[in-house]
């Protein structure tokens, strides 16, 4: 049968079809809102990576501690300051991405597996601080005490605190946004030096780019988004636990987005979507859940390490 | 206080040792085949879990001797079947499947073993204090620095003046000449796997008798040992060493003055080291 190559907006159309209506047909597969919900943050924090990983060529393994951040500042700003959703969320982004920018010239100048070893080490940093100071940020157990807000645009108040499908497309227009962003900043002259940066990073230091800055950008741009994901996450859940910030969670949204196909613009969300779902299955079916993501992690790696995109489209050139 | 500092200083030594331990076999691993190996504390955990299967046949001693030399025989399995395909590809692919296989076997011996926590009993010959008024020189502790120390010492001279060491050292250095000069490169690399697990399996057997035995007991290493490798300069095994011994004596000794901050000083020590001297303490310049 001869492939039939298809306009590449009937793919990005597919997509927004499928997010839109999401809510609307989760119940028919055994899902729920929340999780559509959560397959979006995820998503966006995989596409977020993605940004630096498959579009820089920089291998960060510490991307959960400004998810983590974003998260602990949306939580301890409704629980401690103002009682404003948006509020919150604009200083879980800013903690966030100050993090990463204050971080990044020490590892600007790192590649490869180093990079990834100092972004896993420095991303424990804030998993201690997370973890032992207890009467801020509630320690192990978590932070507890505040839920998200309805937000109050003037024309309208949106209830996302008690409506799950409000929540669930509210996230989405954020998910938009950030996803239009990150898809004109690639398309943009900057994004096409990064690609080069990816390439041959020799040879556009040849050409005179400053190479180092340009991976601190790329790194801030990708944590920036990472943490716009983060205060979503703590959104969902109405609750923060070291955990988001743990080394763990960083694997897993490489995993999603090597799953999904690194070198391709929608992979990571399909990978996190697949991943999400399935941890979500995998853990009301058994408490082993581990071995079970454990073991995906080693198949993934040794079957698809192109990702789900990435084969289908070497399938279509062969 | 003078005490309080000693005892925190040579508790800070003893975890330091560990810490050394973990990252010099991450380290051979890391230098020879651009490998960072996720499931090192897991492997730990089976060296411990293994001796105290061992433990009612062959006693202490033996464990000691037997269960890093199995756990090095799973690693040379698993580096085999697993590890090798990955070779030359992208760091990224090895590092996801160590981390896969972390989960695994952290897993798996909670699974085997339970979560809650097995004693693990030490002769009494090494439990019994050295001397009264330093209390914590017990024997145990004492005799896992000198074994620390012995083991190191055993690992250099290995390195510097057998012929597996020289082969292990050119290889980090140029893998491909190696190979052309007539060497089993895939041998080679299958060994120093091996290597670096019989460390992981050496220091299980050591922290459960001084921690007692549980699924978590490696994963609480590893973060550690990767900040001693960073701050000793990637590709150094001198380095690793003087790493893992630094930020060991740094967090005992700031757990005497500020407990809570024990932790977070070895990773602000990596960031100095990093803003100063990107390639670490004793790195090469330009190697990563």
């Amino acid at each position: 049968m001869p492939s039939i190559k298809l306009p590449r907006h009937v793919g990005d159309a597919v997509v927004w079809l499928v997010l839109l209506t999401m809510p609307y047909w989760m119940q028919y597969v055994h899902g729920y809102t929340e999780l559509a919900s959560r397959i979006i943050v995820a998503g966006l924090a995989a596409m977020a990576l993605n940004f630096l990983l498959g579009y820089t060529g920089v291998l960060s393994f510490g991307h959960a501690a400004y998810f983590g951040l974003g998260a602990y500042g949306v939580g301890m700003t409704l629980r401690y300051l103002v009682p404003s959703t948006g509020l919150g969320m604009l200083v879980g982004i800013l903690v966030g991405t100050v993090a990463a920018a204050l971080i990044g010239p020490l590892i600007a100048r790192l590649r490869g597996v180093y990079f990834a070893m100092v972004t896993i080490a420095f991303g424990q940093v804030f998993y201690f601080i997370a973890f032992r100071w207890n009467s801020v940020t509630g320690g192990d157990d978590g932070l507890t005490g505040w839920r998200r807000l309805p937000i109050d645009f003037g024309i309208g108040t949106l209830d996302i605190a008690g409506n799950d499908k409000a929540f669930y497309y509210f996230a989405l227009a954020i998910f938009a946004l950030c996803v239009g962003a990150m898809a004109l900043l690639l398309r943009s002259p900057f994004g096409r030096t990064l690609l080069a940066i990816r390439e041959n990073e020799r040879r556009a230091r040849f050409l005179g780019i400053p190479v180092d800055r340009h991976i601190w950008m790329s790194w801030v741009i990708s944590c920036f988004f990472v943490s716009v994901a983060g205060t979503l996450y703590a959104l969902i859940n109405n609750f923060v636990d070291p955990r988001a910030l743990r080394w763990d969670q960083s694997g897993n949204f490489v995993i999603m987005a090597v799953l999904g196909g690194m070198r391709s613009f929608w992979g990571p969300l399909i990978g996190a979507a697949i991943f999400v779902a399935l941890q979500d299955y995998v853990s009301s079916e058994t408490e082993n859940w581990m071995s079970f993501i454990g073991l995906f992690f080693v198949l993934v790696v040794l079957f698809f390490p192109r990702g789900i995109l990435g084969m289908i489209r070497a399938r279509r050139a062969a | 206080m003078t005490q309080l500092v000693l005892f925190n200083v040579f508790n800070g030594l003893i975890i330091g040792a560990f810490y050394a331990l973990m990252a010099l076999g991450l380290s051979l691993i890391m230098n020879l085949s651009g490998v960072i190996n996720f499931a090192h504390g897991g492997f730990l955990a089976i060296g411990a879990y293994i001796a105290y299967m061992l433990m009612p046949y062959v006693g202490f001693w033996g464990g000691l001797l037997l269960a890093p030399v199995l756990t090095a025989a799973i690693g040379l399995v698993v580096e085999r079947v697993l590890i090798r395909r990955l070779y030359g590809r992208d760091p990224l692919y090895s590092l996801l499947l160590t981390f896969g296989l972390a989960f695994m076997l952290e897993d798996g011996t909670r699974y085997i073993w339970g979560a809650q926590s097995l004693p693990y009993q030490v002769p009494a010959i090494l439990t019994t204090p050295l001397s009264r008024d330093y209390f914590f020189l017990t024997g145990y502790r004492v005799f896992m620095v000198v074994l620390v120390a012995l083991v190191v010492g055993a690992l250099f001279v290995i390195l510097n003046h057998t012929r597996l060491g020289m082969r292990i050292r050119a290889g980090t250095l140029d893998l491909e000449t190696v190979s052309v000069l007539g060497v089993n490169v895939r041998l080679l690399r299958n060994l120093n796997f091996g290597l670096g697990i019989y460390l992981a399996g050496l220091a299980g057997v050591l922290a459960a008798g001084m921690l007692g035995l549980q699924p978590t007991i490696g994963s609480s290493l590893i973060m550690p040992s990767f900040v001693a490798i960073i701050v000793g300069g990637l590709g150094s095994l001198p380095g690793t060493l003087l790493g893992g011994l630094l930020i060991g004596v740094a967090s005992g000794v700031t757990t005497v003055f500020v407990p809570s901050a024990s932790e977070a000083v070895m990773y602000v020590m990596m960031g100095l080291v990093l803003l100063v001297r990107p390639r670490g303490l004793l790195g090469e310049e330009g190697r990563f």
